[in-house]
């Protein structure tokens, strides 16, 4: 039990990891594939962003009375990761449209079987 | 203004992309596009020029001094693979115009030009930077910017291979991500050279060798290392010509690139190669991609798709070089990046004028018959690329698979050898049904001789020459490999 409280953090993390690519995995519908990637992708924010803080520790501005500090460079590379995560489901979604446009459908088993009567 | 190439590598195509977008005409795009592709191709040369002359040298970025900045480091091999990727550039270009005006909307022109010079510019940058996360950026640009030029494609089914090509493209760079997160939480940088200083006497640390299997996995999809390849034969079977020509010849390349990146500069390769069953993973997987990608390929009747899976198979001959292990073995692989990159380079630009000139939506082998007499230059162009690429002596392609046999006999694996001997034999097969279809049959309907434009043609023809050209003067491709090679391996002696 300690195991698991000491390492809430990696847990949630990895919680999420796995069921993001479930989703994407097991899922035919492409918006729910999308929402899986979305939680896939979140959760690397979680990895990188919760060991920047340390218990105690305040903003990296140096001034009397405090010595521990939390590390903000995690915080920079995930504002990064976000902005790339929100255009890729930006690019995602946008196609999404497309395919609904063409195929009239976004499940993935029936675009298939419209793919295979084509070149029937 | 010297000292600043190696950003200004990156920054004016990374500019271009805004301007074209803001001028929206296809004719400023095209000139845009060409004018900085050239310029690329000239920087890359000095940065190389450079690199010979004056060994391995880096930039600090904002004047930041590394490991805290981002630092651009252009040495033996970032040298190499710049040239390769903006030389392929300097063809597509000029042969862009005639291409995407034949294939695309012309109010949708500019944007394809737009995405193309962002796909430039983030695998320049992936090429250039020294840094971890900087490269996840720059990988997600030409990533983001290559599912839109696949997007563009005529076909339908061009939407959804963009569409699972960027939900396996952002898994493997979100699985890299994970694997430089890790690095980072170890070691708290991210700058390459500084993290290879930091994992040293921790290789065994468990983070660290799940680090190792996130950024081998997560690289290996963008490869397409074989088994992760299923993204790339819908992907260029349905991409625009000039996108599915720039992309075979570039992209996979550029992450072969990362993947000897980090596991012979950054990872200690000691631990790597020696503690871990890393040469037989990649010996196992290459001759698998070798021979049953090209066993598909025989029996494929679309004929990009043909390519396609062709290219998996050839992506099997340049990650053999890493299974091997060796000088020769490496030099091998990395003459490959641009040995097949101006092999599929010609094949896809010159099926581009042969899908111009058919109005077809899709090639098929049985619609190239009678192809010697309707389109003779474009036909001989891509005998002599398909020459390249089962490896006749005299083309690029022989250059690569003699260094890698060499490599593989200094290993003593003679299986390696004998699957190089099968993998070209297999080649030779479907090759050959081009061969025969062009030449030895009569096609049906018209038979009056019409070439593709000049522009495209030229463009098809040069890179097939370059395929000539590297296969009788190697001073560019073997001895820029070599030099790559040997850095690569000199923490192994």
């Amino acid at each position: 039990m300690s195991a698991i409280a000491a390492h809430f953090s990696y847990w949630v993390t990895l919680f999420l990891m796995i069921a993001g690519l479930y989703i994407l995995i097991a899922r035919g519908n492409l918006m729910k594939k999308l929402i899986g990637l979305a939680v896939f992708q979140t959760s690397v924010y979680l990895l990188y962003i919760a060991p920047g803080k340390l218990v105690g520790g305040t903003a990296p501005i140096v001034a009397a009375g405090f010595a521990t500090y939390s590390n903000p460079l995690p915080h920079v590379l995930i504002l990064t990761a976000i902005v790339v995560g929100v255009a890729t489901l930006a690019l995602g979604l946008a196609i999404t449209v497309r395919i609904r446009e063409a195929y009239g459908s976004i499940e993935e088993d029936e675009i298939l079987e419209r793919d295979r009567a084509d070149e029937r | 203004m010297l000292e600043h190439l190696p950003a200004l590598q990156v920054v004016l195509p990374l500019v271009a992309a805004p301007l074209i977008v803001l001028a929206r005409s296809a004719r400023f795009a095209w000139l845009a596009t060409t004018a900085v592709s050239y310029a690329c191709l000239v920087i890359a040369a000095l940065l190389a020029s450079r690199v010979a002359s004056g060994g391995a040298f880096s930039y600090a970025l904002g004047s930041w001094e590394p490991p805290w900045g981002i630092e651009y480091r252009v040495d033996a091999l970032s040298a190499f693979v710049l040239v390769a990727v903006s030389l392929t550039a300097s063809f597509v270009a000029p042969y862009a115009r005639r291409s995407i005006a034949a294939e695309l909307d012309p109010d949708r022109q500019y944007l394809m030009y737009a995405m193309y010079c962002l796909c430039l510019a983030g695998l320049l940058g992936i090429t250039i930077t020294g840094d971890a996360f900087n490269l996840f950026v720059f990988l997600e640009i030409s990533s983001l910017a290559s599912y839109v030029l696949i997007a563009l494609g005529r076909r339908r089914q061009a939407l959804f291979a963009a569409y699972q090509y960027m939900l396996m493209g952002t898994v493997g760079a979100t699985f890299y991500v994970i694997g430089v997160g890790l690095l980072y939480l170890v070691t708290g940088t991210l700058n390459l050279a500084d993290l290879a200083e930091r994992l040293r006497g921790v290789e065994d640390l468990r983070p660290v060798l799940a680090a190792l299997a996130f950024i081998t996995v997560g690289i290996g999809l963008k490869l397409a290392l074989f088994p992760l390849h299923q993204w790339l034969p819908n992907a260029y079977a349905y991409a625009p010509s000039m996108a599915t020509a720039f992309l075979a010849a570039t992209a996979t390349k550029v992450s072969v690139y990362v993947l000897l990146r980090f596991y012979f500069t950054v990872f200690d390769p000691a631990a790597l190669f020696e503690r871990l069953p890393t040469r037989e993973t990649f010996l196992v997987l290459s001759v698998a991609a070798m021979i049953l990608a090209s066993l598909v390929a025989v029996y494929e009747a679309d004929v990009k798709r043909l390519f396609a899976w062709s290219s998996v198979g050839q992506i099997g001959y340049i990650t053999l070089g890493i299974g091997l292990e060796n000088h020769s073995g490496l030099t091998g692989s990395i003459a490959h990046l641009l040995n097949h990159g101006v092999t599929k380079g010609a094949i896809f630009l010159l099926l581009g004028g042969v899908a111009l000139r058919s109005g077809a939506l899709c090639i098929t082998v049985d619609s190239l018959a009678g192809l010697g007499r309707r389109m003779p230059l474009t036909a001989f162009g891509l005998v002599i690329a398909g020459l390249s690429l089962i490896g006749v002596p005299g083309t690029a392609g022989f250059v690569t698979k003699w260094y890698l046999i060499l490599g593989a006999i200094e290993r003593g694996a003679w299986w390696v050898v004998a699957a190089i001997l099968l993998s070209s034999l297999i080649a030779v097969a479907y090759v050959w049904r081009l061969v025969e279809a062009a030449y030895l049959r009569d096609g049906k309907g018209a038979t009056a001789r019409l070439e593709a434009p000049v522009g495209m043609l030229a463009a098809g023809l040069a890179m097939a020459g370059l395929c000539v050209y590297f296969g009788f003067f190697t001073s560019i491709n073997v001895e820029g490999a070599s030099e790559a090679a040997s850095f690569l391996l000199r923490r192994r002696q």
